[in-house]
């Protein structure tokens, strides 16, 4: 069993909801590994190792034991995106990834490092005086432990070594990790170990990605039918099919297209496999007489993911559609912080956050996407009174490498600079005087913020609309669960404002329609005329004496 | 005197009604999936006129080899003698009750408007229908070689201006059975095949 870092911070009133995660978390976990048994055959078994049967006081001790074999494994780990948190825009140059990059939710890692760093692949990422050259910085054993593993928020990445008051003063505990038991449980990455990061981004389970949530870790076949526990049992690796410790298929630039057959054993080529390509090819229905041919034809307009996955959100997690900062740092009556959750238990207001809106089930929205994302710099111009773009997804409508895509589109309301006209950064999350978790004042907290970016920062500040998009890809659908033709050829379906594309039952042309029944009218019309006069002309000679 | 003449062969009457019923569902499923109507939910609709649309052209396969082979082609040479009088005819001798003036044989089927309207079916309608519906089903594959002023837009307008041209054609024919000597008498021919001579004007 295997937790990382997935809670907020103690905080007032959060104290029964995470006893509750935890307990339910752990019979899960437990239900899971009694059922499924140790992680696939190895030909080591690394309880036999003398090198791991500690102590360890830290966890880069354990990366040096780890290293002591696996000596290319840090300086690999080093190269990839889970490290440097650092990505080049391929289109423009410019640099990404989570260093630096803002978004709509918790809005930016400066200045709360510590803090975020419990999703880094690190050990003492605390400020900007991090030693990203050092090995045995690494945390091997958060992607490959199989035991109880906690990266808390708040230790810069390291887990518990020994009871810890957290945040200091709180009467709030996390318990040590045990780090030889976590080393000696070390295997290929379960689905917990990437989504112990992954299914929290957002700070909370399934908040981001409305795809990824922690009902994946035991999913039913509708929930996903690639991880399905009781079937093809997929771990994440399995399409995000990892070399030397680079892990493809991310987000931030994405496969929309990928019109080829399935990858061949052993080609070389750069092809993500992570596409639903890489395995299915290009003209992946088949057996089906009257559709099979037309559902490939399909596949040139349309992703894969805009049929099979149906709604996102589906495994019992809410996913955040809507988050509004403004809204946070209200008081209870005895002034005090406060939550709010609605009916389904789920939380739409923290004092420390704002307002929220959570949802389940969530229909997608449709793009054209052609892979490429335009993310902003952190300095982009804000127009005061218009909805600011985080990111846009790019992509023609009818291009060759474009496709519809299913998204999620997230609404989010976030304090900028009204002198400098740029979105700010705050500093939230870290038990101090300036961060607005603990001290509710938004002036010192994007003071703070602002300081750690290095942008400037007038004092002045209000919020703004702002909009993100993030793929849907995951939760794949059993095919009998797609969607069917009249849920886009109809008037009003899910395709109803996507441009590009002749959609039958959704388009028509109204003088079209005008000419063809006007036409049928006039004939209706001759043909009543015609067959009156007939009628009344016999009738008349009907009465009228016999010649 | 009334003498029988045996007008229309097996084949033809099988022809002409089992094209009617073809012609008749795929304007109703064509109509559904052009969101005219929901009496057929989309993918039923599209199954439907996909099978029937196939059925059409097999059918059309066999016409046009019968019709060279019988030569019952030349039925639809056009002509446009006295065809005043038969315009005549319908706008006003009907009417009165006037002969009609056309004189049918096994020779000559048709009377003169009729030859202008099958043959505009079989030339225009027919085969805007035919090649824009071929288009519109194979789009997938043959959209690379269009010309670039042609989308599945355009391949729709025209299948659908086609079908609306084929719906306007259905009501004036249907009516046009109705003017025999009784109204069910030339539906009755076709049912037979054979026709009471009448006599009329030469
Ligand atoms: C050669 C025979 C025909 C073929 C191959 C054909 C094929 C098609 C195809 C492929 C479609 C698009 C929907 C789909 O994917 O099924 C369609 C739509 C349609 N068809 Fe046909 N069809 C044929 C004959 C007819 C006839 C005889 C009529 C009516 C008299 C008709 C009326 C329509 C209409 C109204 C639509 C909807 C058009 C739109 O809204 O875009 N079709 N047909």
């Amino acid at each position: 069993m295997r937790h990382a870092a997935r809670f907020m911070p103690a905080s007032p009133a959060d104290g029964p909801a995470t006893a509750q995660w935890w307990v339910l978390g752990t019979a899960l976990l437990l239900t899971i590994w009694l059922v499924s048994g140790p992680l696939a055959a190895s030909t080591a078994d690394h309880t036999k190792f003398k090198e791991l049967e500690g102590p360890f006081a830290t966890g880069q001790e354990v990366t040096e034991a780890c290293l002591g074999c696996h000596t290319e494994a840090a300086a690999q780990l080093m190269q990839s995106p889970h490290w440097t948190w650092e990505y080049q825009d391929p289109v423009k140059g410019k640099p990404l990834g989570k260093k630096t990059m803002l978004n709509a939710f918790c809005i930016g890692h400066q200045s709360n490092e510590a803090f975020c760093a419990a999703c880094h692949a690190g050990y003492g990422w605390e400020d900007d005086q991090f030693d990203f050259t050092a090995e045995r910085n690494v945390d091997c054993l958060v992607c490959h432990s199989a035991e109880e593993y906690v990266k808390p928020f708040g230790l810069a990445g390291h887990p518990a070594y020994e009871r810890t008051e957290y945040p200091p003063d709180s009467g709030k505990f996390y318990e040590p990790t045990d780090l030889v038991a976590a080393a000696r449980s070390v295997g290929v990455s379960s689905r917990e170990a990437c989504g112990s990061c992954h299914f929290y981004g957002g700070g909370g389970d399934g908040v981001k990605h409305g795809d990824l949530d922690s009902s994946l870790v035991d999913p039913g076949r509708e929930l996903d039918v690639h991880m399905a526990s009781d079937g093809l049992n997929f771990s994440c690796a399995q399409c995000h099919e990892t070399r030397d410790h680079k892990v493809p298929g991310s987000r931030l630039s994405m496969t929309a297209s990928d019109a080829q057959g399935p990858i061949m054993r052993g080609r070389k080529d750069d092809r993500n496999p992570a596409s639903c390509q890489a395995c299915h090819g290009e003209r992946p229905h088949s057996g089906d007489l009257l559709h099979a041919e037309r559902l490939n034809n399909h596949a040139h307009i349309l992703a894969c993911q805009t049929c099979h996955i149906p709604t996102y959100a589906r495994g019992g997690v809410p996913t955040r559609m809507a988050w509004d900062w403004s809204e946070a740092t209200r008081m209870d009556g005895d002034g005090k912080p406060f939550m709010l959750r609605n009916e389904q238990g789920h939380l739409v207001y923290d004092s420390r956050k704002g307002s929220f809106v959570p949802k389940e089930n969530v229909v997608p929205e449709y793009l054209w996407f052609d892979g490429s994302v335009d993310y902003i710099q952190p300095d982009a111009p804000v127009e005061p009174g218009q909805v600011f773009h985080v990111n846009r997804f790019r992509g023609t409508p009818g291009a060759e490498e474009a496709r519809i895509w299913p998204v999620k589109k997230f609404s989010g309301r976030q304090p900028y600079d009204t002198e400098h006209r740029q979105l700010t950064v705050m500093q939230v999350a870290i038990p101090n005087d300036t961060s607005l978790w603990f001290n509710f004042d938004f002036t010192k907290a994007i003071e703070a913020g602002m300081a750690a970016t290095g942008r400037p920062f007038s004092g002045e500040f209000d919020f703004v609309d702002t909009r993100m998009t993030w793929p849907i890809t995951h939760m794949v659908a059993p095919a009998e669960d797609a969607l069917a033709c009249a849920d886009c050829h109809r008037p009003g379906g899910r395709l109803d404002d996507v441009p590009g594309i002749w959609l039958p039952g959704r388009d028509s042309h109204p003088w079209v329609d005008g000419i063809g029944f006007g036409l049928a009218g006039l004939m209706l019309l001759g043909v009543a005329a015609h067959s009156g006069t007939r009628l009344v002309s016999r009738m008349r000679k009907r009465g009228a004496p016999h010649e | 005197m009334s003498k029988r003449i045996y007008l229309f062969t097996r084949f033809e009457r099988f022809w002409h009604w089992s094209q009617a019923a073809l012609i008749l569902t795929l304007l109703f499923s064509g109509l559904a999936i052009h969101g005219t109507h929901s009496l057929l939910d989309f993918q039923t609709a599209v199954e439907v006129h996909e099978i029937a649309a196939w059925l059409l052209i097999g059918l059309w396969i066999f016409a046009i080899f019968w019709h060279f082979t019988t030569g019952q082609w030349k039925h639809y040479i056009p002509t446009l003698r006295n065809i005043d009088r038969m315009v005549r005819y319908y706008a006003y001798g009907i009417f009165i009750g006037a002969n009609h003036p056309y004189h049918i044989t096994v020779e000559r089927k048709h009377n003169p408007l009729q030859r202008l309207a099958y043959l505009g079916v079989k030339l225009l309608i027919n085969p805007l229908i035919w090649i824009s519906g071929l288009i519109y089903l194979f789009w997938g594959s043959l959209k690379g070689f269009m010309p670039e002023f042609i989308g599945l837009q355009q391949v729709a307008v025209a299948h659908t201006l086609g079908a609306f041209l084929m719906l306007a054609f259905v009501i004036v024919h249907v009516y046009l059975t109705t003017t025999g000597h009784t109204p069910l008498e030339k539906i009755k021919v076709m049912i037979t095949g054979w026709e009471k001579e009448h006599e009329s004007a030469k």
